[in-house]
């Protein structure tokens, strides 16, 4: 015990970014807990479920390369029991610095956190044995078959894979007939899948998950986060990144991240319904000279590709660009206005900074 | 060392003309390539890859025309990656027929390697060495002198906006960035061709549709791009895109007239209704 203690307060000091397989290690550190451990854990829980914020984050900051950068800029805010929480930002707003403060992996420089009640800096045991916690880039016993790694996952947390089965079984279905195979010959979205398993596998109360659907297919992503709508009505409190924008209309309430700060805190809808810009959708024949010419407009705040067409904030009539782009030469074109997704909302909020 | 790493630095060509044909970063003029034979394109036929009792990659067969941006699409573990590997020369495949850039799969593994760029799903940098060193470690794995390497390192520095980043170590950068420049490097030799598998996955709105613009330059400059995606809003970016089902190629046509024919406003709908009729096992 002394010694991974040992190990990981040495981490933290001498280096706040820890290498992946060194965060690894940790979090795959998690001896089965003592009977003396069980029965505190239990207690605190009875006590915990009384409470709803089972995150509580109060002026978090945390910077590196000797303060120069500040990763994550006095943030606030809490999760609450039943809540799915969505942290959207662009790369490098520091997501990831947050997870890995609240999972104990790296320790803040001011302000505090809780999880389930337990200190993120004091409390680092407790906290390890009751969350789980999915990275971005997470390695998997490469050597082990996906049968192996999760028992290997239920065994440490003191669980068996049949106890918890129906916890994972929408993802595993997808996964189970290649459970001989070696995690190390398993295809991007397949380890991926596998990883969320055993994030799940001993039924945490608070699960974090950092950008959880990264490499997973289209139709894998929906039935995850349908999962994740499921498991909400257990004990369990999620706290979720991810870079597809569609998802956040998944959570219950998402913060808006960038630079280490939290621009806002809102529900999906809350945040489309504050969009105020005058936002069209505009295809044509030719939607990459249509994307060209759209620049050179003069009326036009901000355009964008969308999938088949382009979004518009257009700030004269639509008319007007009606006609220009027609002695542009180009045809079928369309322009119509439209009601914006929490996609234009980010680009929005990224673009008036 | 992984095998891509282990591709990168045993894969030093031997003596290398680029010529002054390169163009970067000058839009609109077509490199000549360094491949003799100059077919910038692609084709397969019957292209198989099996592990064991297991197929992976079962019977492909499609071609990609010179310049085109071509989507390779497909539910995880459908065989894309997997087949993406046999054409840049880095998988030995089970049987069929494949060249690229005007190589054989089987017989011309080396010349492929010279007259590509791949970006893996996994490794693309060194996180433990500078922007700088990167660029100059993986110019010189292609064979450009120093000499070469200085000018174009410092306008594409400019391009990407990364002049002040350029002695960071890569592992400090977002990831966005660090895609921007793998694919930059991916393609500092001017590649006929160049294989990216799921560049922009994680990558954020702003930046992915920032990487597609660099995806169009090199279009625009005649570079064959093959490239996998999760995002399907990128798959309408595409100029053709095949859609992989259990190690086949479903469906192969543009954007448009995959919608028209499965009655879809959008290529979400058109993956829902192809990529989940996936039913092997082991
Ligand atoms: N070395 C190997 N041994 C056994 N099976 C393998 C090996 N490599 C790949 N496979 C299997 O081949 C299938 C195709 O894998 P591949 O990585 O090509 O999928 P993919 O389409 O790239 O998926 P993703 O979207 O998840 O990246 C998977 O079932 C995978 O487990
Ligand atoms: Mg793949």
């Amino acid at each position: 015990m002394y010694s991974q203690r040992h190990a990981i307060r040495k981490l933290n000091k001498s280096s706040t970014v820890l290498d992946s397989a060194s965060a690894e290690k940790l979090i795959a550190y998690r001896s089965p807990l003592t009977a003396e451990q069980k029965e505190l854990t239990a207690d605190s829980s009875s006590f915990i479920a009384e409470q709803t914020a089972y995150i509580s984050v109060s002026r978090l900051s945390k910077s590196y390369e000797k303060a120069s950068v500040l990763a994550v800029d006095n943030v606030s805010f809490e999760v609450n029991r039943g809540e799915i929480f969505g942290l959207i930002g662009p790369d490098g707003a520091g997501k990831t610095s947050i997870f890995r403060m609240l999972t104990t992996l790296i320790l803040p420089d001011s302000g505090s956190a809780t999880v389930l009640g337990f200190d993120v800096v004091k409390d680092f045991r407790e906290i390890r044995s009751q969350v789980g916690y999915m990275p971005g880039r997470f390695s998997l016993y490469q050597d082990l078959s996906i049968e192996e790694n999760l028992n290997f996952y239920a065994t440490i947390f003191g669980t068996t894979l049949e106890e918890n089965f129906h916890l994972i079984h929408d993802i595993y279905v997808q996964i189970e007939p290649f459970k001989k195979r070696k995690a190390g010959n398993l295809s991007g979205g397949m380890k991926q899948k596998l990883a969320l398993c055993c994030a799940l596998i001993h039924k945490p109360r608070v699960l974090f998950l950092d950008e959880p659907t990264t490499g997973i297919d289209p139709v894998s992503r929906k039935e995850l986060w349908e999962m994740l709508r499921k498991l909400k009505s257990q004990d369990i409190a999620i706290l979720a990144s991810t870079p597809y924008m569609d998802e956040a209309l998944m959570c219950d309430r998402i913060g808006l991240i960038n630079n280490g700060k939290i621009m806002t805190i809102d529900t999906p809808q809350g945040l489309i319904e504050k969009y105020d810009k005058p936002l069209y959708a505009v295809s044509a024949d030719n939607i990459a000279r249509l994307l060209r010419i759209l620049q050179e407009y003069p009326e036009i705040e901000n355009s964008y590709a969308f999938g088949d067409n382009a979004h518009v904030i257009l700030q004269g009539r639509s008319t007007d660009l009606k006609r220009y782009l027609e002695e542009k030469g180009l045809r079928n074109i369309e322009i119509i206005p439209i009601k914006a997704t929490v996609e234009d909302c980010f680009i929005n909020s990224l673009s008036e900074q | 060392m992984n095998k891509e790493e282990k591709y990168i630095t045993r894969h030093k060509p031997k003596s290398q003309k680029i010529g002054n044909s390169i163009s970067f970063p000058h839009l609109g003029k077509v490199p000549k390539g360094i491949g003799a034979r100059g077919v910038g394109g692609l084709s397969a036929t019957n292209l198989t890859k099996r592990f064991g009792n297991f197929t992976a990659v079962d019977r492909i067969t499609f071609e990609v025309k010179q310049g085109e941006i071509f989507g390779f699409l497909g539910a995880n573990g459908a065989g894309k990656t997997t087949a993406m590997r046999m054409l840049c020369g880095l998988l030995k495949p089970t049987s069929g027929e494949a060249t690229v850039a005007g190589f054989d799969v089987f017989k011309e593994q080396e010349e492929i390697k010279k007259n590509i760029g791949y970006m893996s799903q996994k490794f693309s940098l060194y996180e433990n060495m500078t922007v700088r060193e990167n660029i100059e470690f993986f110019g010189g794995v292609y064979g450009l002198k120093m000499s070469e390497i200085k000018p174009r390192m410092d306008s594409l520095l400019n391009k990407l906006e990364f002049t002040d980043v350029r002695d960071k170590l890569v592992q400090s950068l977002p990831l966005g960035w660090k895609q921007k420049l793998a694919f930059s490097t991916a393609i500092f030799h001017e590649p006929q061709i160049v294989f990216l598998d799921e560049p922009t996955s994680g990558v954020d709105p702003v930046t992915r549709r920032q990487f597609w613009d660099l995806i169009y330059d090199a279009s625009e400059r005649g570079i064959t791009v093959f490239v996998t995606t999760h995002y399907m809003d990128e798959a309408e970016y595409c100029n053709r895109i095949s859609l992989m089902v259990d190690g086949r190629i479903e469906a192969l046509d543009t954007p448009k007239n995959l919608k028209t024919e499965h009655n879809a406003n959008s290529m979400n709908e058109v993956f829902y209704a192809l990529a989940r009729k996936a039913k092997r096992v082991e």
